[in-house]
């Protein structure tokens, strides 16, 4: 009963200035050596530098050219593949194959989503034909593809549409789905309809998910590429990366074979790291979509 | 207080009956409901959660149509949903993120084809500068407080000039400081440009700040209680605005007691 009626003490009021600053810091500028380290791409470069040393290190200390070729041949190598080997014509080749596959994969995935948000029977075919093919993997269709299509441009194309369609179709209409009511009834409210609210309101609405659906589709696109053209040259003499790669092998000539796979490794950073990145930082960060 | 009711309505809902499907059920938001907006009212829709306030504003917006009953705009039935009522929601990202505020104000304008280029810019400009926010015209929204975000809103809502504005409850998820601030500078808005606004919400103390004439919606559906005249513009009177508060209050919580027992 006691502790019912207790009351907190009554204590007086309490009115201050705020001082001017007594704080030791209030902002002070970081060491050089702390900003450069802040700095992500700095810090990777040095982890590259770290690995080629110790690359370096091992080839030298298993001394065996066929096996393990050294950092300095490799990059020897891969400068004579660039500078007369014809490195670039054949990287331009698989890129131009790459680029009509992921163009017509991009072409049907864009009308069957279209289909799948106009339709509930089209909502339907994608997620029916996305469960089926989706864990598919493309290089399992290369057999079929040469029996139908021949030993040449077009199986590739037809197994790169492949590995596109379906990711990008699957992101860009789980995309659409989670645009937020309020957004939908504000394009409506403008009197947006058909393809001008797809693409006026959906389309940017969705991008973070179709861009998501892009760097998978492309990355998909390319690991399959490389792997088919290991097995067939798109035509005899001027093969893509992967026929590269293949042919050095039966040559024996390793550090071209390691030339190769560095190039497979650079074209694929330089289109993850700067083209998606740069699309990313111009689009979804700059609208904070994405942080 | 002139009540010039004899001159035909801006807005005629006559005998509106809304009903809404849910996985399960067919709910019936509000049942044969009547009201008339004139141009320049502030006309406030009011009543406790459940009352079909928010579905009878998305009728008149043209997302629903009734099942009895009409809606009119100058005279045409409401059949979808269109720039000449522009929509103020209660959610921050109603703003379109990719565009800047000036962009979010000028779409309406050029996707409707109402006006392009220089014009629309211009008029963008003098509703964000009516809004006090022409400082953040090339903003993105996701640099903007709440508040801001609403002030857009409102802006691209009025810089459509549109026969009528519908707000769904655009202060309520604001904080109470904020909330004050936002409803003063809508009614100063109003005095500079007597725009008509349909406003939705659950507060008794907007309803009596912001509304000339409020209309009481009893729940279960949402049924025409009153509809009543509030303050006049001006009016600072707190004792005035106390009894009124009193008034609605009584009414609403008339209305508890009756159902709570049905509820248990």
């Amino acid at each position: 009963m006691n502790d019912i009626a207790r009351t907190p003490p009554l204590r007086p009021e309490v009115h201050r200035e705020p001082e001017s600053s007594t704080a030791s810091v209030v902002e002070k500028p970081l060491s050089a050596w702390e900003r450069v380290y802040n700095i992500g791409f700095v810090r990777k470069l040095a982890l590259l530098a770290v690995l080629a040393v110790a690359w370096e290190l091992y080839a030298r200390a298993v001394d065996n050219s066929l096996i393990f070729p050294t950092f300095g041949a490799t990059m020897q190598a891969l400068y004579d593949g660039f500078a007369h080997g014809g490195l670039l014509a054949r990287a331009w080749t698989s890129i131009r194959v790459l680029l009509v596959g992921y163009a017509a994969g991009l072409a049907l995935a864009a009308v069957l989503t279209v289909l799948a948000i106009t339709t509930r029977i089209g909502t339907d075919l994608l997620e029916t034909l996305t469960a089926m093919f989706n864990p598919l993997p493309a290089i399992a269709l290369l057999p079929l593809a040469l029996i139908w299509f021949g030993l040449g441009e077009s199986s590739l194309v037809f197994v790169l549409v492949h590995s596109v369609l379906w990711a990008v179709a699957l992101n860009t209409h789980s995309g659409f789905l989670s645009v937020s009511m309020t957004l939908r009834m504000v394009g409506r409210n403008y009197g947006l309809g058909g393809l001008g609210y797809v693409t006026r309101i959906l389309i940017p609405a969705a991008f973070p998910s179709i861009l998501t659906g892009l760097k998978i589709g492309w990355a998909f696109a390319w690991r399959t590429l490389i792997a088919a053209e290991l097995v067939f040259g798109v035509s005899s003499g001027s093969g893509g990366l992967g026929w590269f790669i293949y042919e050095n092998k039966n040559l024996l000539e390793i550090q071209n074979v390691f030339a190769g796979l560095f190039t497979v490794i650079l074209i694929g950073l330089l289109v993850e790291n700067v083209i998606f990145r740069t699309v990313e930082t111009r689009t979804i960060r700059k609208w904070g979509m994405q942080h | 207080m002139n009540d010039a009711t004899q001159a035909a309505p801006l807005l005629d809902v006559s005998g509106v009956t809304l009903q809404y499907k849910t996985r399960e059920h067919l709910i019936t938001a509000t049942y044969r409901v009547d009201f008339q907006v004139h141009p320049s009212d502030r006309f406030i829709l009011l009543g406790p959660s459940g009352c079909g306030k928010s579905t009878l504003l998305k009728a008149v917006g043209g997302y629903l149509q009734p099942v009895e009953g009409e809606i009119r705009l100058k005279g045409k039935p409401i059949d979808r949903p269109g720039p000449d009522r522009m929509m103020v929601f209660q959610e921050f990202d109603q703003l379109l993120p990719w565009k800047t505020v000036r962009e979010n104000v000028m779409f309406p304008l050029v996707a409707s084809g109402k006006l392009n280029g220089a014009a629309a810019r211009d008029k963008a400009m003098h509703y964000i500068e009516k809004v006090n926010l022409a400082k953040f015209a090339d903003s993105f929204p996701h640099m903007l407080s709440g508040g801001m975000k609403q002030r857009v809103a409102i802006a691209r809502g009025m810089a459509m000039e549109p026969d009528i504005l519908l707000m769904d409850e655009p202060f309520a998820a604001l904080d109470a400081l904020t909330r004050r601030k936002m409803q003063d500078e809508l009614m100063q808005l109003w005095d500079e440009t007597r725009f008509t606004v349909l406003f939705v919400t659950h507060s008794i103390p907007e309803a009596i700040a912001i509304g000339n004439r409020i209309l009481l919606l009893s729940p279960h559906p949402g049924q025409v209680k009153a509809e009543l005249n509030s303050l006049a513009r001006g009016d600072a009177d707190p004792l005035r605005a106390q009894e009124l508060e009193r008034r609605i209050n009584a009414m609403l919580f008339a209305d508890r007691v009756e159902e709570e027992p049905v509820h248990e």
